[in-house]
């Protein structure tokens, strides 16, 4: 087999839905070996995301989950009945030859299962343990069960997105799934690097709600230094810029159904250039000249542009001022950022993997590339048990006729 | 000294794009040493400043993105300078750089150019378009890249009359540098075994792209396309409103309906601990939820009463929040086994009790100043190697002397 950037660690992993099994798609795809371990019993369905749509046409059920998939390729899937002792005893010799046991459950669930960090540790004692849960193991809340949309409303994320006058927004997505295994990642990684100078392992309690606070670090200082909340008039209007302040800057409308752009002129220099495209009647208004004008003519400004923008596409919008290097975008939809994007095809970002049930089906790539010890995905996720073989042969050494037996006795 | 990262050494060359990642690292415990040119880095001028009064050493956003970091002056147009810069990074493990593409290869300092020295070197490039894509030299700002990459898109209200929205705070950068964050781990990792370094390309705008959640595995997988709704998950088919305005004027999100018999039980309950049993009309519905084992959602397009039990232990969670408080709504919620949460502002956050209780809010001081400020915290409790401010934000140059000492 070939040998990849982290070929060398082997992932205990009960992580599920996305904040979760995001992290350990991450690694896996630079070639961890990841143990993906579901229950035989719920059919898997620890994850919700299992069996659940979107669906390739034609296709349903507990193997063609696209969510599923996405989150889970490269990984290897064992099934495990944990009420079963021979089970556990299988999954304590994992544990024993694995660098990382990784989960988010809500808090003590794990543990519950016998499987708490002071096991982990006995079982193998530079074990790696990273946790990851809305509200952390320890604190008032630490029994709150959360989703992406709480951990995002509790952490100032769905406030601090929306318009003026209007209700939060909020995101729109999970925005802290994604984020917080990027987070559980950078958590698993920080620690392998420890271990790899002290030889020490340790237990990491993620919070994704703290994680989620820290993302609005500016906004949060300009509370406890000079005491201006977010929460106040007027605010918050994230189309607007807060920090720094630019204006015009915006999502205007643009010819079409639904159809949008968003223009932000970073200093005079943007808007002069944008002001002579124009060449509309305003583009000389006093006013705008300078920046504290159109910060305190916005409402006028906003207006006046959108008269200009509605009269032709975002696309072309976009061409006309990004030709004079005024940072411009339309809003792009899905169709047109993936399958109509040189951008992102040239990237190699929507990877086709072969899943044994969906076949071909694309993927969200990862948006870097190492020159040396890239990432690759090509396989898509494990359908319930499908390495059972080869994990309990080839990683745990068991004989085939033990593992006919496991099945046969419904510990697998 | 303490952190996971303690030991490896880091160069930062970078304003928005990139000066995140040399937090994350600093705060866990690496040295970031960032060059900054002789006028300071652009985000010194970025608001807000302290007592809204602008200057060098007053910006709040440079504070918080560059605790625990180093500042050294140079001005890598001037040949002196570009030298003592190169002998740098060739003691670093790390270089991280957020120019413009072809900036760096103008300059002579590229990966080409800095590996021959260190070969070892983890040069990590932070870019809004990719250095080689197609578009890589496009202006861009935060909004345009949210725009452009599609989380704006599932983002706003179920008047589509109104504009999607951007997400608030410069999370375009941010989840850019969290993806040059792990990638760096993972080299750093992979040199302890092939013992060389190499480049690291991140691309911004694609990091946004693969964090939109649905919008790109549902066009992925089977090319339909969601659509925005107010505070929830943008869907392919609308779905019902989940976030309620509470009787003090806040905002509270809802999670999953009631789908026990256990759930409709604690949901009776709550309505008789608040005196609201009469006042609330369904309740026939719950109680037939109550006396059944659960409700099978595969059944409520075929079955009426099936569909009107479901209904009315969603509606009943909304019903209950309109007449709390946020705040109690959601401890008392939480409290009793409901999956509900509160909308707080960002500063929220810093007064609530849990965040309190875990040590969330951190006082670091500006011994400049003769002033303390609470700055959040860990976004991760390492048990071990901890998260930690050594020391606030650097003043332009203040460690120029101390870390130049040994490359002029």
């Amino acid at each position: 087999m070939e040998t990849r950037a982290l070929s060398h660690l082997r992932i205990c992993d009960f992580t599920g839905q996305l904040a979760g099994a995001g992290a350990t798609k991450f690694l896996a795809a630079f070639g961890a070996q990841v143990v993906r371990i579901e229950d035989p019993v719920l059919q898997g369905r620890w994850d919700i995301l299992r069996g659940i749509p979107p669906f390739k046409s034609g296709q349903s059920g507990l193997e063609a989950g696209g969510a599923f998939n996405n989150h889970n390729v490269e990984k290897l899937g064992i099934t495990l009945n944990l009420r079963n002792e021979q089970a556990r005893e299988v999954l304590r010799k994992l544990i024993s030859v694995s660098d990382c046991v990784t989960e988010n459950f809500a808090a003590g669930v794990l543990d519950r299962l016998g499987f708490g960090y002071a096991e982990l540790k006995r079982l193998r004692p530079d074990i790696i343990y990273v946790s990851n849960c809305g509200f952390g193991h320890a604190g008032p809340y630490a029994g709150y069960k959360t989703w992406g949309p709480i951990v995002q409303a509790v952490s100032g994320l769905t406030f601090s997105s929306g318009l003026r006058n209007q209700p939060p927004a909020g995101w729109g997505y999970s925005y802290m799934d994604h984020t917080g295994a990027y987070y559980m990642a950078i958590a698993i990684l920080m620690a392998l690097y420890h271990r790899s100078r002290t030889g020490e392992g340790q237990w990491v309690d993620f919070a994704s709600t703290e994680a989620g606070a820290v993302l609005n670090g500016p906004a949060l200082l300009d509370y406890t230094v000079n005491g201006r909340p977010l929460r106040r008039q007027r605010s918050p209007d994230s189309n607007r810029s807060q920090f720094p302040r630019m204006a015009p800057h915006g999502i205007y409308p643009a010819d079409g159904e639904d159809c949008w752009i968003a223009v932000a002129c970073r200093d005079d220099e943007d808007w002069k250039r944008l002001a002579g495209i124009a060449g509309a009647p305003w583009s000389t208004d006093d006013r705008f000249a300078a920046l504290s004008g159109r910060l305190e003519h916005e409402d006028d400004l906003d207006t006046l542009l959108s008269s200009w923008t509605c009269l032709r596409s975002a696309g072309e919008t976009a061409r006309l001022l990004q030709a004079h290097g005024i940072p411009a975008a339309p809003v792009r939809r899905p169709e047109e950022r993936i399958d109509h994007d040189r951008n992102t095809e040239a990237w190699g970002l929507w990877p086709t993997v072969q899943h044994t049930v969906m076949g071909e089906v694309r993927v969200d790539g990862l948006p870097v590339h190492l020159s040396r010890t890239d990432w690759s995905l090509s396989h898509g996720a494990p359908c319930l048990g499908e390495h059972n073989d080869y994990v309990l042969s080839k990683i745990l050494g068991y004989s085939s006729s033990e593992i006919a037996s496991f099945r046969a006795e419904g510990v697998i | 000294m303490s952190g996971p990262l303690y030991g490896l050494t880091v160069v930062e060359l970078c304003d928005e794009l990139g000066e995140w990642a040399g937090k994350l690292l600093a705060d866990m415990g690496a040295t970031v040493v960032k060059v900054e040119p002789p006028g300071g880095s652009r985000t010194r001028g970025y608001e807000p400043f302290l007592h809204d009064i602008r200057g060098t050493e007053r910006s709040l956003w440079f504070w918080h993105y560059n605790t625990n970091k180093k500042s050294v002056v140079l001005d890598l147009d001037v040949e002196a300078d570009k030298a003592t810069f190169k002998k740098l990074v060739a003691d670093a493990d790390v270089l991280l750089e957020d120019a413009l593409p072809g900036r760096m290869a103008e300059l002579g300092l590229d990966w080409l150019d800095l590996e021959v020295t260190n070969p070892r070197l983890i040069y990590v490039s932070i870019t809004a378009f990719g250095r080689s894509a197609p578009r890589s030299g496009e202006a861009f700002t935060d909004l345009t890249l949210l725009a452009g990459g599609g989380p704006a898109w599932s983002c706003g209200y179920d008047d589509h009359s109104l504009p999607p929205v951007r997400g608030g705070g410069n999370q375009g950068s941010q989840t850019a540098c969290h993806y040059a964050v792990m990638s760096l781990l993972v080299a750093l990792l992979e040199r302890d075994i092939s013992g060389m370094g190499q480049h690291v390309d991140v691309y911004a705008y694609a990091a946004n792209n693969v964090t939109t959640e649905a919008a790109s595995y549902t066009w992925l997988v089977n090319q339909q396309t969601v659509q925005r709704q107010t505070g929830r998950h943008a869907t392919v088919h609308p779905s019902t409103p989940t976030q309620i305005l509470c009787a003090d004027g806040r905002y509270a999100t809802s999670g999953l309906p009631p789908r026990r018999g256990e759930d409709f039980k604690r949901m009776l309950a709550w309505l008789d601990d608040l005196d609201l049993r009469d006042e609330y009309e369904q309740r026939p519905f719950l109680e037939l939820g109550a006396a059944r084992d659960r409700i099978d959602l595969a059944r409520i397009s075929e079955d009426p009463e099936t569909a009107a039990i479901f209904g009315a232990g969603r509606d009943c969670v909304n019903f209950i929040a309109s007449r709390l408080p946020a705040y109690t709504f959601f401890t008392q919620g939480q409290e009793r086994g409901f999956q509900v949460g509160i909308v707080y502002s960002p500063e929220e956050t810093m007064e609530d009790p849990h965040f309190r209780a875990r040590g969330f809010p951190v006082e670091v001081s500006h011994p400049e100043l003769g002033l303390r400020f609470l700055y959040p915290g860990a976004p991760y409790g390492f048990e071990k190697s901890k998260w930690s401010i050594r020391r606030r934000a650097p003043l332009l140059g203040e460690d120029s002397k101390e870390v130049l000492a040994t490359y002029r």
